[in-house]
């Protein structure tokens, strides 16, 4: 098959000028790629919230070889598993072509959740496969129980989407259009997935007319070695990285809520481990695979892994080098390495956790370095009713929270979460499109970890409903166990959500995860949510700082005085 | 009333000047350096140098940055905001963002801290109906507290203001009476837009912007009719068009990008007058590559931009995209071994190495130094003597030639490469996020550093040619004479196209152009012709992003004919045909704004008298030869004096062309042809000799 050199070892020597001018090319070419879907989109997920990813992979391993700038953090680092799965499906069959297009979205080969539909395009140049290019992007709604695929209450992966194992899309430059209609028959918008499908596949056709302009240029041999020696470099950067940490064990651990079916909490343990220029995270002690939805599967536990060390180290390039010297270890069917056909859809509030975990081990090593947690919670909330005419309605978003403390200020409020860089809707969006109210948009007080850098606020949505009935659907964590300080921090707030009822008001047994609460007109949901984790001990932080924090209303006089001391008091900023 | 036009253009190092002759059409140039704070000093002194006393300009326009500087170094005004009840933290929620993807830290002040952020009880619903009508007590009692508390301007935005303006227009009324200065912004009049943190930001931007930028203007104009200009002076607006000055002081937030939409509009005339209508532009500065693109004549305006995080105004401007990579960039060596350029920048103070005021680190202007492709004795600007190559040699050797093992030639033209890439990768992004093919694009650079560029660039994005203007460093201020007066409005509609009333359409554009004809008639400007663009941002039920659909509106001696349902939604399929290739089966289309330019043109000056006198010879234009470093060899290179050469005059590459503000390098392989306004026109020597 290919007999391009790549890792191997006997790399042809590149000059360190055309490297330089290579590396912006190539990652110029996964940036188009993603301005194309971006453009072409209809579904706004990826218009807006920029919820895809496109690169180019290894031709015999599929590790990352360049990622986009603009796509989802996440995605840096789970597309290899993607190009992989088709690599092994496409071995198996025996009979790869120039011109075809395989597509599928099973979570389990490929990581994140079945919303993500990758495609990947196997690239020949002078006959033999040089390397790989895939798209991944949300789609709108992949079929299921529950519209746009997030099922709290799934307890396989059937009750979330339909599920689609590596196919040919394409066959040979040919589109299969059976694969199409069965597609188009398993969603409920049928049209978004249409119009996400050519953008994907218009952004394949751009990398590869970029990829044969690129090589025409320079020749292949010579993006070859460009290939190979930026693995290397990615590789010498984070080895010089991981060199400036101490040499040690380190070991942290936090808890899932529950599981959306059983109310036991999840524990999620990791040892993090240096050794001169090698790093292990080692997730042993991590509970076993959960009833409900917030397992992942292993490729989304290493992606994630990569996530929380490139916010570390946010100069590495998404290149698999980085990956050479990490060591991964996580058992075997447990949350973390989840088998078919177990639910997935929650993927995000666990793998938060995970990053969540690595920072608080990796801030007993360097605290200076490392941020303090996140709100940690992508807190999905759906209401969903009918108006007076009959028609459905469905408002369905993501709610922000504060960010956390660290050597350098104060956490951000209300920011977005880690592995996403989504936008909120604005409420005057959300209003003219659904019958809904907000009471309150606002800054959460009190709700912030302390420190000597406290973490961010958190928020607090307060929305009324103005229709006769309607069903309200909460996907949260956080309800029991805080985001955590660092170098001494406090803990923030924890996440609170509640309901009225026609007694008054109501929280779901499973703190941060309901089905189904019933709403009357005028009956309101109220959601708080975490603040960041502060940095540092609270008693260095300054009185003035303190006393600021009092008089902007982000701290009640009383907390001032518990976590602070009394000093503020008598401060004049 | 003929006389002398003036353009004044602020950047962050000079002060252009452009004076037109209205009568002769003799222009001249003139560059000084700015001042700061008070950009003014700069301003009046190079009006000063340019023309011998201002009785006899009949027009001073002037693009300027005060507002910008004033946003990016939070000097703005001790400010108040009155909002809902609910909603006072809108402005420092932003739209839950972050400031960096990867990293995780910093924290956001916003312009007005929460303790000035007051609420009152007051609610409008999505479609309009006011659910609880305003507490004037509360408003007026919310107006003293800030009074109180010094504040010397105020915003007001009320939730879903857009659809019902009634309680905030009572709100902002009762503070007028109170307050005791006109610095009052309603988010109504400014922005009645749908989107509650982009109106605030815009708003209470305007607000902290008020009596700073109100306060620069009656400065300068009262200096200016001082000095006894009694003629026109106009404010350069982010969207291109100019506004009076009064139009300035009560939107300030408009002006926030003005100095670089003036030099884009003077390139896409220049561009358009020279026979090319499609145009990249490339404003290389002290610490960034600016890029604008100019299709087929028509500017793209962008809807919103970030002043810094989360400090976003939304209010139409020339879009310009830019990245870390001009002349102050700092070239360096990562821990894998791979070169970079910027985004740390010694920008124009210190400066590159070669300034000789501090900074040892190399950067793209000191490579362009060290490869003679910049004439150390002559540095642009004049405020230095002379530039250290060696100084600039040695930096490039220990930070860039030592870790990757080159020389000091072949290091200084790595960072050149590498730059030069980056910059090529900017202009290729433009291009196709618009969905456009560079290959049907001219390249004109503009600024002091882009015509060194301009040759590498046009090979490394396959650009049809470049244009280097007749006087490139001053292409800004130029641009203020060209530019036309153009006022925006807003409006959002968020109705299905088929149950919009075709009535009240039209009452809100007549609204609009009303509005904007009165301002154009108190401006005292006199206009070849007065035009009305309408769009809508329109998008399918369902989606969240529209598409900006332009469609042609009668207006007769001031009244508006509305456009038709039929040719909203028509012009509708076309734009989004064009879009996303196919329309969508059944699907309801949606009207979310509509959006009304009021255009006063501006008479033209013929760009022809900027020409070359017509009895230049090449040979005399020689200045000498110095030898350059280019395409991997010295040549022994000619030098010439680039406003010497007359028209027609065909210079082939290895060459250098100098000028008091830039330097252009003709690289072998490529010939430049002075065109009959005084343009270069470089282009691939094979392509030139067609």
């Amino acid at each position: 098959m290919a007999d391009r050199p790549a890792n191997t070892g006997s790399v042809p020597d590149i000059d360190p000028v055309t490297l330089a001018v290579l590396a912006g090319r190539m990652e110029q070419i996964a940036d188009e790629m993603d301005a194309t879907l971006f453009r072409s989109a209809f579904n706004p997920i990826i218009a807006e919230a920029h919820d895809a990813s496109h690169g180019l992979y290894d031709a015999t391993t599929g590790d990352t070889l360049v990622q986009g700038k603009s796509g989802l953090p996440i995605f840096v680092g789970v597309m290899a598993f993607a190009v992989k799965a088709v690599i092994d499906k496409a071995a198996g069959d025996g009979d790869l072509a120039d011109g075809d297009v395989f597509i599928f979205n099973d979570a389990h080969i490929g990581g994140t959740h079945l919303s993500d539909m990758r495609l990947v395009r196997p690239y020949f140049r002078d006959g033999a496969l040089f390397c790989y290019l895939a798209s991944v992007g949300h789609w709108h709604d992949v079929g299921g129980a529950v519209p746009g695929n997030y099922n709290p209450s799934a307890t396989d992966v059937f009750q979330e989407a339909l599920v689609l194992p590596p196919v040919r899309l394409v066959r040979a430059g040919t589109l299969q259009q059976d694969i199409v209609d069965i597609l188009l028959r398993n969603t409920r918008l049928p049209q978004s997935a249409q119009g996400d499908l050519n953008g994907q596949l218009g952004a394949l056709d751009l990398g590869v007319k970029r990829l044969d302009a690129l090589l025409d240029d320079y020749g292949a041999d010579t993006v070859s070695a460009a290939l190979a020696a930026l693995g290397n470099r990615a590789e010498a950067l984070i080895r010089s990285e991981i060199a400036t940490l101490p040499d040690g064990r380190w070991t942290a651990e936090d808890f899932l809520d529950n599981d959306g079916i059983d109310g036991a909490a999840l524990p999620i343990r990791v040892a993090l481990e240096v050794r001169g220029d090698r790093l292990t995270l080692d997730f042993a002690g991590t509970a076993p695979v959960a009833r409900g939805p917030v397992n992942i599967a292993r490729p989304t536990a290493i992606a994630c892994c990569y996530v929380a060390i490139k916010h570390i180290f946010p100069a590495l390039p998404a290149n698999a080098g980085v990956m050479r010297p990490v060591d991964i270890r996580i058992p075997d069917e447990c949350l973390l390495s989840a088998p078919f056909p177990a639910p997935t859809g929650g993927y995000t509030e666990t793998i938060l956790r995970m990053i969540d975990v690595v920072f608080a081990a990796a801030a007993q090593a360097v605290p200076d370095r490392i941020v303090a947690n996140a709100y940690g919670t992508i807190n999905a909330l759906s209401i969903a009713g009918r108006r007076a005419d009959g028609s459905p309605w469905v408002m369905f978003s993501f709610y922000g929270g504060g960010h956390g403390g660290s050597s350098e200020s104060d956490g951000l409020n209300h920011g977005n979460a880690p592995i996403s860089t989504a936008t909120i809707p604005p409420a005057e969006i959300l209003e003219a499109a659904y019958p809904v109210l907000f009471r309150q948009w606002a800054l959460r007080p009190d709700s912030a970890g302390a420190g000597a850098h406290r973490g961010g606020l958190g928020a607090v949505y307060e929305i009324e409903v103005l229709e006769e009935r309607a069903q309200a659907f909460l996907f949260g964590e956080r309800g029991r166990f805080a985001p955590k300080g660092i170098a001494g921090g406090g803990d923030a707030a924890v996440n609170r959500f509640v309901y009225e009822t026609g007694t008054g008001w109501a929280a779901p047994p499973l703190v941060s995860k309901m089905v189904g609460i019933p709403l009357m007109r005028g009956q309101r949901v109220r959601l708080e949510t975490p603040g960041g984790g502060g940095y540092g001990p609270p008693n260095r932080r300054t009185a003035a700082r303190v006393a600021r924090d009092v008089r902007l209303g982000y701290l009640s006089p009383d907390q001032a005085t518990a976590f602070y001391g009394a000093a503020w008091q008598e401060t004049h900023e | 009333m003929t006389g002398r036009m003036i353009g004044v253009d602020v950047g962050g190092t000079f002060t252009d000047i452009f004076v037109l002759d209205e009568a002769t059409g003799a222009a001249r140039v003139a560059k000084v350096p700015t001042t700061r704070p008070d950009q003014s000093g700069g301003v009046l002194a190079g009006i000063g140098r340019a023309v011998d006393g201002a009785s006899g300009v009949s027009t001073v326009v002037h693009g300027t940055t005060a507002a910008t500087n004033a946003l990016l170094e939070r000097k703005g005004a001790r400010i108040g905001l009155i909002t809902t009840e609910g909603f006072r933290d809108v402005l420092e929620m932003r739209r839950r963002d972050r400031r960096r993807t990867w990293g995780l830290r910093g924290d956001f002040d916003p312009v007005v801290p929460r303790d000035r952020r007051l609420e009152v009880p007051e609610r409008v619903l999505a479609d309009g109906t006011i659910r609880q009508p305003v507490d004037l007590d509360a408003v007026r009692a919310a107006a003293r507290t800030l009074l109180e508390d010094g504040c010397t301007a105020v915003a007001l935005i009320f939730v879903n203001a857009y659809a019902n303006p009634a309680n905030e227009a009572a709100a902002v009324a009762a503070v007028r009476a109170v307050w005791p200065n006109p610095h009052v912004s309603a988010s109504s009049e400014i922005l009645p837009e749908i989107r509650e943190f982009e109106r605030t930001s815009t708003t209470a931007l305007n607000a902290y912007l008020q009596p700073e930028v109100a306060g620069y203007l009656h400065r300068l104009e009262t200096a200016l009719r001082d000095g006894g200009f009694g003629g026109e002076f106009l404010i350069v607006q982010s969207n291109g068009g100019v506004m009076a000055v009064d139009t300035a002081c009560r939107l300030p937030v408009r002006t926030a990008l003005s100095g670089p939409a003036a030099g884009v509009i003077a390139a896409g005339y220049i561009a358009e007058t020279a026979g090319f209508p499609n145009v990249v532009t490339g404003d290389v500065g002290g610490t960034s590559f600016d890029v604008s693109l100019i299709a087929d004549g028509h500017t793209a305006l962008a809807a919103q931009t970030s002043i810094d995080f989360g400090m976003v105004v939304r209010t139409p401007m020339i879009e310009i995209t830019t990245i870390g990579a001009g002349g102050g960039s700092i070239a360096w060596v990562d821990k894998g071994g791979l070169l970079n350029i910027g985004p740390q920048s010694a920008g124009s103070d210190p400066g590159p190495v070669a300034y000789g005021r501090g900074n040892d680190r190399p950067t793209v202007t000191d490579a362009n130094v060290v490869l003679g492709r910049i004439d150390p004795d002559r540095p642009i600007g004049g405020a230095l003597d002379r530039l250290d190559v060696d100084a600039a040699a040695r930096a490039i050797d220990a930070h860039v030639g030592a870790p990757l093992g080159l020389d000091t030639t072949v290091a200084a033209e790595a960072i050149l490469r590498v730059a030069n890439a980056r910059m090529a990768g900017a202009i290729r992004l433009v291009s196709i996020e618009r969905g456009f093919d560079p290959k049907h694009f001219s390249f004109m650079p503009f600024g002091g550093g882009g015509a060194l560029h301009a040759a590498a660039l046009i090979a490394e994005c396959g650009l049809a040619r470049a244009i280097v203007p007749r006087y490139p460093g001053v292409t800004s201020a130029l641009g203020c004479v060209i530019a036309d007066m153009r006022q925006d409005f807003v409006q959002t509609v968020n109705a299905r196209l088929d149950s919009v009333s075709e009535t009240d359409l039209g009452t809100v554009i007549q609204r609009h152009v009303d509005a904007g004809l009165a301002l154009l008639d108190a401006s005292g400007v006199r206009f070849a012709a007065r035009d009305v663009m309408v769009g809508f941002d329109m998008a399918y039920l369902g989606q969240t992003h529209t598409v900006a659909v332009p469609v042609p509106v009668a207006v007769a001696d001031g009244t508006v004919t509305p456009p038709t349902k039929a040719a909203i939604g028509a012009a509708f399929d076309t734009v989004y045909r064009a879009a996303y290739g196919r329309l969508l089966d059944n699907g309801v289309r949606r009207v979310l704004n509509l959006r009304t330019g009021v255009i006063g043109r501006r008479p033209k000056f013929d760009l022809g008298t900027l020409a070359p006198a017509s009895d230049a010879v090449v040979a005399d234009a020689l200045r000498g030869r110095r030898r350059v470093y280019m395409a991997g060899a010295w040549h022994d290179t000619a030098i010439y004096d680039r406003l010497a050469l007359p028209v027609d005059a065909m210079i082939t590459g290895p060459a250098i062309l100098d000028q008091p503000d830039t330097t252009i390098l003709i690289e072998p392989g490529t010939a430049g042809r002075v065109d009959r306004f005084g343009n270069l026109i470089l282009e691939a020597r094979e392509a030139s000799a067609s």
